[in-house]
């Protein structure tokens, strides 16, 4: 049976008819093309949005032209464009292409990967204020605020950083593109999705109504990306349009925990045990950063499964070795295709070895972060005012209404 | 001396940064409460602004150092990648010959129905009464009876021509990519059935799901500037 396979594509098994009675054949016709330009014209739609949060957080100040620029997000990156290419996804092309000589990626994808990174290093995460259509979901779904205990939300804020780890080397490696696999929202922006996809993201906006903008907070990689770069930018979101009067109206009201205190009033530290506390933490991490590495690089085979090669590689091996049959769609394509089991064990041994040395740059970068972020802990600040942290603020704009401080226009009147 | 300690480290990302970078002004507080806080006296204040403008100076040298750190890989990333940028898009398309007709094109695609469908080249079809693809293993009798067809929606028209030869053509809208056809048409004929992925049904994901589970790695990215991949005559 499976050697017909084998030998049908290589003859004409039935002669083509001679027709007498003037037959013509039909044209062999495809269907239409795809139309590429949609991609460009996604480009501009991006840049102008942008410009346009950026001047509505810092320039305006407008709450209301934020949300309904959500809004517009929602409904042409979301609904219409069906929430594909998305700056998000974006991170797995870059990393494939950087490790990868046989891939070339589409310049619109390296610019939807670099241009929502530029304005956040230049204007804050205006990206997540109003371009998003992930957040955008998200954002109008907050109605209610709960915060979550310290220890809980320390946790939780780390998530987004193996995530961002794991799915950069699956990406790298050729595996999956996990964050397209597992995006919440983007079965409900198709409009259609399998049944798992529609809960999970339901869940999720459920949850958002309470623990806003859980995705962005959790499980965001692109997030990561964004928070680096906007603890750098000069011009960002401010609470109050002026001097802050430290009246104190702001602190409770970030949805997102985004509102760093002001230093007024908080009683002074023993300065020389914060800075033994700080040079510990400094000589910690590298202790943390080897430890991370040794830690992922030898979780590393764990890793391996999301190759398909190596679960295809498993399964010949346990037919060879324990007797269970291989009988799995990727098994029985192997078998009728041409190459040997030798092959597919190189590949294996070549794949495995990859994740090795990607699962210990990923270690690297997870224990210095996590050294850093204890670091950061010890640090003296000196604000005099309430400020948005400039990393985990998202320019929505919910606390300029808050703020007691008003500009007064200084008008010249003609006497 | 702390600050300057910390000048290289401020510029990486920790998870809990309670700081952020803020700059702020060295103003004097307005409403300092309580006797352990910050309450300046005129000599204080004078010393204090110096300090705090070293202390400026200092932070502010860090910002700039981490936004030129940060900015250079990103400004870096298509000088490096620069041979690998493509202008032109990639959608997905079925390699007719690789194909094996496993199934999986029309379970899945994100899509209901899947953007597959199946096409028929009549320049290699045989035109046989006894079809391969459209009737089914076993068939009794040779006619268009729903029970004798092999297509399960019933999308495949059969057309008398001349005797002996029938024509075949696919209604492309009751087409659901299962590739039953095709593999009957592969096993008992010429092979002019084959599957391609519908580019105006497709939605273009970033990783097709159909590509990630085809056991004959049958699907790929192709250039968007020719968008098939037709089966010609062998």
């Amino acid at each position: 049976m499976l050697a017909w396979h084998a030998v049908l594509f290589a003859q004409e098994r039935f002669p083509r008819p001679e027709f007498e009675s003037g037959y013509v054949y039909p044209e062999h016709q495809m269907p239409a093309d795809r139309a590429p330009v949609w991609e460009y014209i996604d480009l501009a739609v991006l840049i102008g949005a942008l410009s346009l949060a950026a001047w509505l957080a810092l320039k305006v100040r407008s709450r209301q032209g934020l949300l309904w620029l959500s809004v517009f997000s929602l409904a042409y990156f979301g609904f219409f464009r069906e929430g594909c290419i998305c700056s998000v996804g974006s991170v797995q092309n870059v990393a494939l292409a950087l490790f990868n000589k046989g891939y070339s990626i589409p310049l619109t994808a390296l610019l939807f990967f670099m241009i929502p990174l530029i304005f956040a290093l230049l204007f804050g995460r205006v990206f997540c204020a109003g371009v998003c259509p992930l957040g955008a979901i998200q954002e109008l779904v907050t109605f209610r605020t709960v915060k979550l205990p310290r220890v809980v939300e320390s946790v939780m804020i780390s998530v987004p950083f193996i995530y961002l780890g794991i799915s950069v080397l699956s990406a790298a490696t050729e595996s999956q593109f996990l964050i397209c696999r597992y995006d919440p929202f983007v079965g409900i922006f198709r409009l259609d999705a399998p049944y798992t996809m529609v809960i999970f993201g339901g869940l999720l906006l459920i949850a958002g109504i309470f623990i806003n903008r859980p995705y962005c907070r959790y499980l965001c990689p692109y997030g990561v990306l964004l928070n680096i770069f906007s603890r750098f930018s000069n011009k960002h979101l401010t609470i109050t349009p002026a001097e802050c009067i430290n009246c104190r109206l702001c602190e409770d009201v970030c949805p997102y925990d985004a509102i760093l205190p002001s230093d007024v009033g908080r009683p002074v530290v023993d300065p020389e045990k914060e800075r033994k506390r700080f040079l510990t933490y400094i000589i910690l991490v590298p202790f943390f950063a080897a430890a991370g590495a040794i830690i992922f690089g030898t979780l590393s085979p764990v890793f391996t499964g999301l190759n398909s090669d190596v679960r295809l590689a498993r399964e010949i091996r346990a037919e060879a070795e324990s007797g269970i049959p291989a009988v799995s769609l990727a098994a029985l394509g192997f078998k009728e295709a041409g190459t040997t089991e030798a092959e597919l064990f190189e590949k294996e041994i070549q794949t495995h070895e990859r994740f090795r040395k990607g699962s210990v740059w990923m270690g690297l970068f997870l224990g210095i972060s996590f050294g850093l972020s204890l670091v950061s802990l010890s640090t003296r600040t000196r604000r005099t005012g309430y400020v948005p942290h400039k990393g985990k603020c998202y320019s929505c704009g919910k606390c300029f209404q808050y703020c007691p401080v008003k500009l007064n226009k200084i008008s010249n009147d003609k006497a | 001396m702390q600050e300057i300690s910390c000048l290289p480290f401020l510029l990486f990302l920790p998870w809990h940064w309670d700081h952020g970078l803020s700059a702020e002004k060295t103003v004097p507080p307005v409403r300092a409460k309580g006797s352990a806080t910050v309450t300046m006296t005129a000599v204080n204040t004078q010393k204090m602004n110096n300090d705090s403008n070293k202390y400026q100076s200092r932070r502010d040298f860090v910002r700039k150092a981490g936004k030129v750190l940060v900015a250079v890989p990103i400004i870096g990333l298509p000088v490096v990648l620069s041979t690998r940028i493509t202008t032109a898009g990639t959608v997905w398309q079925i390699d007719p010959y690789k194909c094996n007709t496993c199934g999986q094109c029309k379970t899945h695609c994100v899509l209901t129905p899947s953007a597959v469908k199946c096409m028929h080249n009549h320049q290699m079809c045989g035109y046989c009464d006894l079809c391969g693809g459209y009737l089914r293993q076993g068939t009794k009798t040779i006619n268009t009876g729903a029970e004798n067809q092999l297509c399960p929606t019933a999308a495949i028209n059969r057309k008398f021509v001349e005797e002996p030869y029938f024509e075949y053509t696919i209604d492309e809208a009751l087409c659901d990519g299962c590739g039953k056809c095709v593999k009957g048409c592969k096993d008992f004929g010429n092979g002019s059935l084959y599957l391609q992925i519908d580019q105006d049904l497709c939605v273009n994901c970033n990783e097709c799901a159909i590509a990630r589970s085809c056991p004959s790695d049958a699907i790929s990215r192709i250039s968007d500037k020719v968008q098939y991949i037709p089966k010609e005559k062998i």
